[in-house]
């Protein structure tokens, strides 16, 4: 059921843009989540909002691999098997896992817990191989750490993606994708250690890009609006304070 | 003289908290701003046109002549669209840019819209990347509580609405006319062009289109000049790129430096091949980019040194491949993910690609013949050039580019009846726990 709720933020969602029919890839993603798929009642309530056809709907539902059409588990587990991280053990690695849980591509375990899907490139390719959970980072990844982070999202046991934050649920996730932070952007690293690998030698051996260190006045942080941004800035107590 | 690597882009990236306004001001964040609205938006073009900085998402067309080609101030409105929907395999900078550091990414959105005069910006980020979207959502709501986003930004008169739109699982949508008709909440198809963009893009109103990487540099262009920017790089390649090594290197990552470096210097600086290896084939920019091998490590990482050797520079997407690979796996799997990720709209790379599988399979599996290899050259000719975007040019860049330096290796599964490599040797993991699922 789509709640009147969820109808009232799925309004809120076209407001962002000039044309109406531009919130429906976010709008989707709100369906998923408070469906768990694109589901035919979803369908119809976004046809309606943007005074489109439900075949329309369906039209772009079906584009998109993020789109299901069946509910998906609680913790979507993708494995990268495009051609890098697949040599580099990502088919190893889907492999494993269609054993361990019982099933196969696209699948979702009997307990509605795990949904196993092989992914494309999902750009860390410097963290071969990599998984993602519910679109969160797990870097060089092994078959035996790849069973190990399935059994601990079985388990309810809490998840911390290598780089990003506690692991929410699927349907958590999708809300964030159609636009409503959920308060965890402040969780997790800057960045990985294959992110800082150039940085590091850059800093070990004393090269820059010859930028001026900058000076004079710093513009207003955010968290001390000075007199040259007051104009309606206000704070927002700072960012980077976590949770 | 330019040092060998040159962090701009990634110079925060290790800073405690880099993501947040205040981490980024205090590394010089949102002067180039302040700066900015000193000046008339069309100084801002001038700057970016002689810096030299072209496009960093593969076709490297100069943003500054991009900009260039908007039609006069009309009634319709303009908009700034940035493509971050990072998906060309190998491909892996803009995600950990934007991860580490939103606000260069909005800093640049700021000052491009000011400068081509758009009142609306769209960021169309992938979908498959939960942290990152959060993490720009959060940086466009501190951009607008600082008064850097909305109205009368610094007090220059200026009005800005930015918004971060997710994707939902598409590689087509990176290609640009695709992703206007995804942001306008349809299929993501190509457009025919002309009409391009700067004409008729976002609504059929005047858009530019840029690359997540573009954008961002385009603070440091105005805050340090652009002859700063111009001084790296070479004759017609100016700037700092990133760099992506990943694959069969001892020290993946990201690697920033001046264009016109060689994949021979990065390897250094990179550890080089894993240890008891050797580099067999290397992509330059992402799998679309035609293959290549040893013999090219001493070519210029530039736009005119990789066409030179017939291939392309794309998105400095550098992935290796050591000895252990089989060069037929490599290619059939990019070949089913072009097939995969074809949207459809022309046959020729919708039903070409589906084929291309098909002859590949066969071959894999050692049944095939060096008629299917002829069959393959002819197929490719039939697909690259006769589709509205270049997704089926990129499809057949690794059929071709591995039959010009490997066809011997495609001859080998013919006659040895199967692929000669152990697919557990090429993994990064010890081989008894690599045998479980290969296979699979």
């Amino acid at each position: 059921m789509i709640s009147d709720k969820t109808k009232g933020e799925l309004r809120e969602i076209t407001a962002r843009y000039p044309e109406s029919r531009s919130a429906l890839l976010p709008m989707l993603h709100l369906v998923q989540s408070e469906e768990g798929y694109v589901s035919p009642e979803g369908i119809e309530v976004c046809a309606e909002l943007l005074d489109l056809t439900a075949a329309e709907v369906a039209a772009v539902a079906t584009f998109y691999t993020m789109y299901k059409r069946r509910p998906v588990g609680d913790y979507h587990v993708g494995v990268c098997t495009n051609t890098l991280c697949a040599v580099m053990g990502g088919d190893a690695i889907f492999g494993t896992l269609k054993e361990h849980l019982g099933v196969g591509n696209d699948e979702t375990t009997e307990d509605g817990k795990v949904t196993l899907e092989h992914v494309e490139c999902n750009a860390a390719c410097d963290y071969a191989p990599v998984v993602m959970v519910n679109w969160e980072f797990f870097d060089n990844m092994t078959p035996e750490r790849a069973r190990k982070l399935v059994d601990d999202l079985r388990a309810g046991n809490e998840v911390e993606a290598d780089r990003g934050a506690r692991i929410c649920t699927w349907r958590q996730a999708e809300r964030v994708l159609a636009g409503f932070p959920d308060g965890r952007a402040d969780e997790g690293p800057s960045a990985g250690e294959a992110s800082l690998a150039g940085l590091r030698l850059a800093a070990e051996r004393g090269w820059s890009s010859g930028a001026p260190k900058p000076t004079g006045d710093a513009p207003p942080r955010g968290d001390a609006p000075n007199g040259a941004a007051s104009n309606g800035a206000t704070s927002n107590g700072g960012g980077g304070k976590g949770q | 003289m330019t040092d060998p690597l040159t962090p701009a882009l990634t110079a925060n990236w290790g800073q405690r908290g880099s993501w947040t306004l205040p981490a980024y001001v205090d590394q010089g964040g949102y002067r180039a701003l302040y700066e900015a609205v000193t000046h008339e938006p069309d100084e801002i073009i001038q700057m970016v046109k002689d810096s030299g900085l072209r496009g960093r998402g593969g076709a490297g067309f100069p943003t500054g002549m991009k900009w260039g080609f908007l039609p006069p101030l009309g009634e319709k409105p303009r908009y700034l669209v940035v493509n971050a929907d990072e998906s060309e395999p190998g491909t892996c900078k803009d995600i950990p840019l934007m991860l580490a550091s939103p606000h260069t990414l909005v800093e640049g959105v700021i000052i491009s819209s000011y400068a081509i005069r758009a009142r609306r910006a769209f960021i169309y980020v992938r979908g498959e990347v939960l942290h990152v979207i959060r993490r720009l959502q959060q940086a466009v709501r501190e951009a607008y509580d600082a008064g850097y986003i909305g109205h009368n930004i610094l007090g220059s008169g200026y009005d800005l609405e930015v918004v971060v739109h997710a994707g939902a699982g598409a590689y087509i949508c990176g290609e640009e006319t695709a992703l206007l008709d995804s942001l306008e909440g349809r299929r993501g198809q190509p457009r025919l062009r002309p009409p391009f963009p700067a004409v008729e893009g976002l609504y059929a109103s005047p858009t530019v289109i840029n690359n997540v990487e573009s954008i961002a540099s385009v603070p440091g262009i105005v805050l340090n000049g652009p002859e700063w920017f111009s001084s790296m790089g070479t004759e017609k390649s100016k700037g700092h790129v990133i760099y992506s090594l990943s694959g069969h290197v001892a020290r993946p990552g990201q690697y920033e430096g001046p264009l016109g470096i060689t994949l021979r210097e990065l390897l250094e600086l990179a550890g080089g091949i894993r240890a008891g290896h050797e580099l067999k084939f290397w992509t330059p920019g992402g799998s679309s980019t035609p293959m290549l091998t040893k013999e090219h490590l001493d070519l210029p990482l530039d736009y005119e040194g990789m066409a030179g050797a017939g291939t392309m520079l794309g998105t400095r997407a550098l992935q290796m491949f050591d000895d252990t690979t089989c060069v037929l796996r490599a290619v059939l799997r990019w070949t089913e993910f072009y097939k995969h990720e074809s949207c459809g709209k022309c046959t020729p790379c919708r039903e070409g690609t589906w084929w291309l599988v098909q002859v590949l399979e066969r071959l894999e599996r050692g049944e095939g013949s060096e008629d299917d290899l002829e069959t393959l050259l002819d197929l490719c000719d039939n697909i690259a050039g006769r589709s509205f975007c270049a997704l089926a040019d990129g499809a057949v860049a690794p059929i071709m580019s591995s039959l010009k330096y490997f066809r011997d290796e495609y001859v080998a599964h013919f006659e040895h009846g199967g692929c000669p490599f152990d697919p557990a040797a090429a993994t990064l993991f010890e081989p008894e726990t690599a045998t479980a699922g290969v296979g699979a």
